[in-house]
């Protein structure tokens, strides 16, 4: 398991990341996410220890690895694998070399290395290609190897930064399997740094966002999508585009109670004497409550502050939606209007 | 006519072979010097700097600086201008030896920039990948840096070898001997136009031999 606790670090007056706290358990897939410039790269430096951190504690199985002199910090990175983006592969060594090589800064014995490399190339599909050059192999392909190479002293973390970007959905698809495959046969624990909603929808049993240098939102996947009032839930389960319709003004409507009453939706329509349209809709049920995120269409006329009202007394938060949204899809792609 | 001093084209090869003998081993004593000091001095001026594995501001200024004033002057000035030196250490102002010191500074200055150039093509993300694997600096270099910069070195190396001859062709003015010594003395003081001649075909046909050999090495090395 790794723990991040308090992480921080600056440079000169700036402060790049700010507190970060993390707790990633055996076996487990945790993501980072978070805009450009929000200091997901200088995490993940900070993590595999390229990077010393300001402040803070980075401890893998309970050893704190920032306090390490410089000549323990060689043997603490071991510890981590990382999976650079784009691979990062050596152009004048063959896809086994390229997997040897940490094993032969190590100092291991080069039978010992032939055999991890040999069952390494297997379990990422690729010992068809061992003695290929870089250049030779597609882009996932290379990803495959850099995981190989990522996994070739076995860490008990592997630090994947942006491993898929700029792979097609196939490739993509593949290395996801790849890191899921780890963390049930192998029990790795992986930190994904990525930018791609969909990987952490596929993969991620943890996800916190990042921001500003700072965890702003974190939690299980599995929750996280259920937080009818959440920015990241919002990213994770992006609401459909609703069709340009305009009898219909468009509300934004959350709810998140166990006292909702499963037909609110009528019984509201009935109170405010109007029809309400469901235009787009994600519903999770969570134990007895249910969570909800939709957007509907009322009639322009009626009157904003007693719609939310009305609403409110259902335990529903709406909010009237901006122009924007309701004129930004022609109706023919409004695949996801209900 | 001038051209009837010149010696016969029998007689050729004799002076010939025995100074392409000397321009070899000229170039080849001078190339060990600067491959051994000039290599490690371009490592060096590459790593110090911002981009490097160690990097430090004063230390890259100040031999990037020694390593240009290596490469300011024209080699016939530096020649004569290191005359001093070589007279303390050779106790003599003729010949190889004469060649041996400007010949050296020169070529190390020039290999020191052409390793860095060779070495700075090798994405710092490379180097990444094995400082986050846990290797030592000096791994780093040699199994990274070096290993990666090969048909960047060996074409630089091309080059340097290339220079060297001219120089050793320049430095036939002091007497150092080799293919350019007889050029001077017998096909500009002597107007020997056969020797000339012959000093011209070799020459051209020296370079152009290591250029085209160079030049399979690289691609040889490149994946």
């Amino acid at each position: 398991m790794i723990e991040i606790t308090a992480l921080t670090k600056s440079y000169g007056t700036t402060t790049v990341l700010d507190g970060i706290d993390l707790v990633v358990g055996e076996a487990r897939i945790a993501a980072v996410v978070g805009p450009s410039g929000a200091g997901k790269s200088t995490l993940a430096r900070c993590i595999n220890l390229l990077e010393r951190p300001t402040s803070g504690a980075i401890a893998v199985n309970g050893q704190d690895l920032t306090r390490l002199s410089r000549r323990d910090l060689r043997d603490a990175r071991r510890q981590i694998g990382t999976v650079f983006q784009s691979a990062n592969l050596l152009r004048r060594l063959t896809a086994a070399q390229n997997v040897a090589l940490p094993m032969r800064h190590a100092g291991l014995p080069e039978d010992e290395v032939r055999r991890r490399v040999g069952d390494l190339l297997e379990r990422v599909g690729m010992v068809h290609r061992a003695n290929h050059f870089p250049s030779q192999l597609s882009g996932g392909q290379r990803q495959r190897i850099g995981i190989a190479r990522g996994l070739a002293l076995r860490p008990a973390v592997l630090l994947a930064d942006e491993a898929t970007s700029g792979l097609d959905p196939e490739s993509t698809r593949a290395i996801l399997d790849l890191l899921t495959g780890l963390r049930d046969d192998l029990g790795v624990t992986i930190l994904v740094i990525t930018h791609e909603m969909d990987v952490v929808r596929s993969i991620a049993d943890l996800v916190a966002q990042l921001d500003h240098g700072r965890i702003v939102e974190q939690g299980i996947v599995a929750d996280v999508v259920r937080r009818s009032d959440s920015a990241l839930s919002r990213a994770l389960l992006p609401m459909p585009p609703v069709p340009a319709d305009d009898a219909l003004r468009a509300w934004s409507v959350r709810y998140e109670a166990a006292a909702v009453s499963p037909v609110w939706l009528a019984q509201a329509g009935r109170e405010l004497d109007a029809d309400i349209a469901v235009l787009a809709a994600l519903v999770e049920a969570a134990g007895d409550s249910r969570v909800g995120r939709l957007t509907v269409g009322l009639d322009p006329r009626l009157d904003e502050r007693r719609v939310v009202e009305v609403l409110g007394r259902y335990g529903v938060v709406a909010e009237p939606v901006e122009g924007a949204l309701l004129h930004a899809v022609p109706a023919a792609s409004g695949a996801g209007a209900a | 006519m001038i051209a009837l001093l010149g010696t016969p084209w029998s007689d050729v090869p004799d002076l010939m072979l025995p100074a392409l003998g000397e321009t070899f081993r000229m170039v080849g004593v001078v190339m060990a010097i600067v491959v051994a000091l000039g290599g490690p001095l371009g490592l060096l001026i590459h790593n110090t700097s911002p981009l490097g594995l160690f990097p430090n501001r004063a230390v890259h200024v100040s031999i990037s600086w020694i390593a240009n004033l290596g490469r300011s002057l024209p080699f016939l000035v530096l020649m004569a201008a290191v005359i001093p030196v070589t007279k303390l250490v050779f106790g003599t102002t003729i010949g190889f030896q004469a060649a041996l010191i400007p010949m050296s500074i020169a070529g190390i200055a020039f290999f020191a920039r052409l390793t860095e150039n060779a070495v700075r093509e090798v994405p710092r993300e490379l180097l990444d990948v094995g400082l986050a694997g846990g290797g030592s600096k000096r791994q780093i270099i040699t199994s990274i840096q070096l290993r990666e910069a090969l048909p960047g070195l060996a074409a630089g190396l091309t080059l340097n070898v290339i220079a060297m001859i001219e120089y050793s062709a320049i430095a036939g003015a002091i007497g150092s001997g080799g293919v350019g010594y007889l050029a001077v003395n017998y096909g500009y003081r002597r107007f020997d136009d056969n020797i000339m001649i012959a000093c011209i075909v070799l020459l051209v046909a020296l370079v152009q031999l290591i250029q085209f050999s160079g030049d399979r090495v690289v691609r040889a090395l490149t994946h």
